[in-house]
């Protein structure tokens, strides 16, 4: 079976979203079927043959080629198989994902990994505000999973995150970690501003010493145990983070955010 | 049968079903790592006075841990899940946690999970935190040195106790050195463990007593001693019995472990004071596992 592949024919003028497109909605569809589902594209329905060239017929594996930053929600809800997207996303990637792989070549807009519950999302370009946060007006972000991005995140990465890994190889923007419940977040460039603000659990692994609120206090220089158990863990990633050089276990704790719960903590790679 | 002059006895161990789980233990070093492991399998030889049975199974090396470190493998049976897991959980909670550096993982996967960190963790008074990590939880309890890395729960499985060998010899340093050796040679079997000091134990036990308090006494049958007096299953040339009890995973892991111990004796031979093997049975009454000498032997 060759992958189901949808190659956009034009940029539509309107966002498309993309949410009836996951292995589980067309698993046992036929090609031309699935030509006939709908998509909401502004306030109109358009028919995905009417936007997308289509071949293949295996509906767990399915590729987008020549995307854009119009197409939002790929991967909404998606619980099984493969999306590869040759492009950039709008925004809503893999929102509420549960399990399964997708894999972008370009940029995602914002939200992406939103309230996202498993399996593995990798974004090789940049990824926008509100990465593995909750949807506005939701209190849990991202539940769980592993989300690698080559690129930069936006602002706000991790928001409200409860589980899983948002691993960033770039820069992260301001509020990194803000609200964040549990989890980790580890980044490898630069942080901005009002890092784990209002965060209650979870850790902030960084290669680079962030500037830090008021409201984290210094816990001094450690190794720690369970640092190389996490580094193992990323072996499998098609990523910096799992080289075996990239690992360390000796790192500088800082606890916070003590306007919150203080159980979350900020860990600095130590220089030496 | 006879092998090299030892007289292997028509007759059988017998084995009864068990719980076990096995447990990693590592440190910064091996020594530390060690002496958390011997501590957490002290005094587990029998579960009629001890609770469980327990035992280091190996060392294991570094790329064998889940964090890097130095570790040991360790077994724990019980008679039963209730039993087995509160042996775990007050032998973790006294001598793991409490030695330096030291890490606790589960070291089985399959049948039941049954807790190791999950209740360890309140000991952080609220400051413990947990990581998820590939579906398993671990805990990270601070403490004086660090932190106390526990995963939160490890397996249960069905198991077998009880396997044995008696080897019986001319003198008792023939007894003890052939029994050295022959644990020096089954502890290389994978899932198994030899829960007595040096895997050896001296005090084999017949069910029963002539006092009523008592449900277990000396096995007067194979006491030396008592050759005249009683009804001996001893030769007049044969001065000291000792036994090797196993507890196992499975009955293939028992009877590799019989199989090698009694090659060893074997090989060391009659010309080296080495008279007879046997096996210690309640004539099949209690344990549903037989495992017939000749039959290993085969």
């Amino acid at each position: 079976m060759k992958p189901l592949t949808l190659s956009v024919k034009q940029i539509p003028d309107q966002r498309v979203d993309m949410s009836p497109l996951v292995a589980q909605q067309l698993s046992g569809k036929k090609t031309v079927d699935i030509g006939k589902i709908t998509l909401q594209c502004g306030k109109n329905l358009v028919r995905v043959d009417a936007l997308f060239n289509l071949s293949g017929d295996d509906t767990s594996n399915i590729v987008i080629k020549n995307s854009h930053n119009k197409l939002d929600f790929i991967g909404k809800d998606m619980d099984a198989g493969k999306i590869s997207v040759e492009g950039d996303t709008g925004a809503y990637l893999a929102l509420g994902m549960k399990s399964g792989e997708i894999h972008v070549s370009g940029n995602c807009g914002i939200f992406a990994a939103c309230e996202m519950r498993g399996g593995l999302l990798a974004i090789t370009g940049n990824a926008g505000d509100f990465v593995g946060s909750a949807l506005p007006g939701n209190k849990k972000g991202m539940n769980g999973g592993t989300v690698v991005i080559k690129g930069n995140a936006g602002d706000r990465a991790g928001d409200r995150m409860r589980r899983g890994y948002l691993l960033i190889e770039g820069n992260a923007g301001d509020y990194c970690g803000s609200r964040m419940i549990a989890g980790t977040i580890a980044v490898m460039g630069k942080t901005g501003q009002h890092i784990g603000y209002n965060m209650r659990r979870g850790t902030l692994l960084l290669w680079e010493q962030p500037k830090l609120p008021p409201t984290f206090n210094d816990c001094g220089t450690h190794s720690l145990a369970i640092l190389p158990i996490l580094f193992a863990s990323f072996r499998q990633l098609d990523s910096k983070f799992a080289r075996p050089d990239t690992a360390f276990n000796r790192v500088h704790r800082y606890g916070g955010d003590i306007a919150e719960l203080a159980r979350g903590e900020i860990l600095v790679k130590n220089p030496d | 049968m006879i092998i090299n002059g030892v007289t292997i006895d028509e007759t059988f161990a017998e084995a009864f079903p068990m719980k076990a789980t096995r447990v990693i233990i590592t440190a910064h070093t091996d020594q530390w790592a060690w002496n958390s492991a011997r501590s957490m399998t002290g005094f587990a030889t029998s579960v009629i006075g001890c609770g469980c049975e327990a035992d280091i199974e190996r060392k294991l090396d570094p790329s064998e841990t889940p964090d890097g470190r130095p570790g040991y493998s360790a077994m724990l049976f019980a008679m039963n899940k209730k039993t087995l897991m509160k042996q775990l959980e007050t032998r973790a909670g006294q001598t793991v946690l409490t030695s330096p550096g030291s890490a606790l993982f589960s070291g089985i996967d399959g049948g039941e999970r049954i807790p190791l960190g999950k209740n360890l963790r309140y000991f952080g008074d609220g400051f413990q935190t947990s990581k998820l990590i590939n579906k398993n939880r671990y805990w990270r309890i601070p403490v004086m040195d660090g932190e106390f890395i526990a995963e939160e729960t490890t397996g249960r499985v069905n198991a077998i106790g009880g396997g044995n060998l008696l080897v019986m010899a001319e003198t008792l340093e023939a007894a003890l050195t052939a029994s050295e050796k022959a644990v020096d040679a089954m502890r290389t079997v994978p899932n198994i463990i030899l829960p007595f000091p040096g895997g050896v134990v001296r005090s084999g036990s017949k069910v029963g007593s002539k006092y009523a308090a008592l449900h277990a006494s000396t096995n007067d049958a194979f006491c030396p001693t008592l050759k005249g007096v009683t009804n001996s299953q001893l030769s007049p040339d044969i001065e000291s019995v000792l036994e090797i009890v196993i507890d196992g995973l499975t009955e293939q892991d028992i009877n590799n472990a019989m199989r090698i111990g009694i090659e060893t004796f074997c090989s060391i031979g009659a010309y080296n004071g080495i008279k007879r093997i046997s096996a210690g049975n309640y004539g099949g009454k209690l344990g549903p596992y037989h495992f017939h000498l000749r039959e290993i032997m085969q």
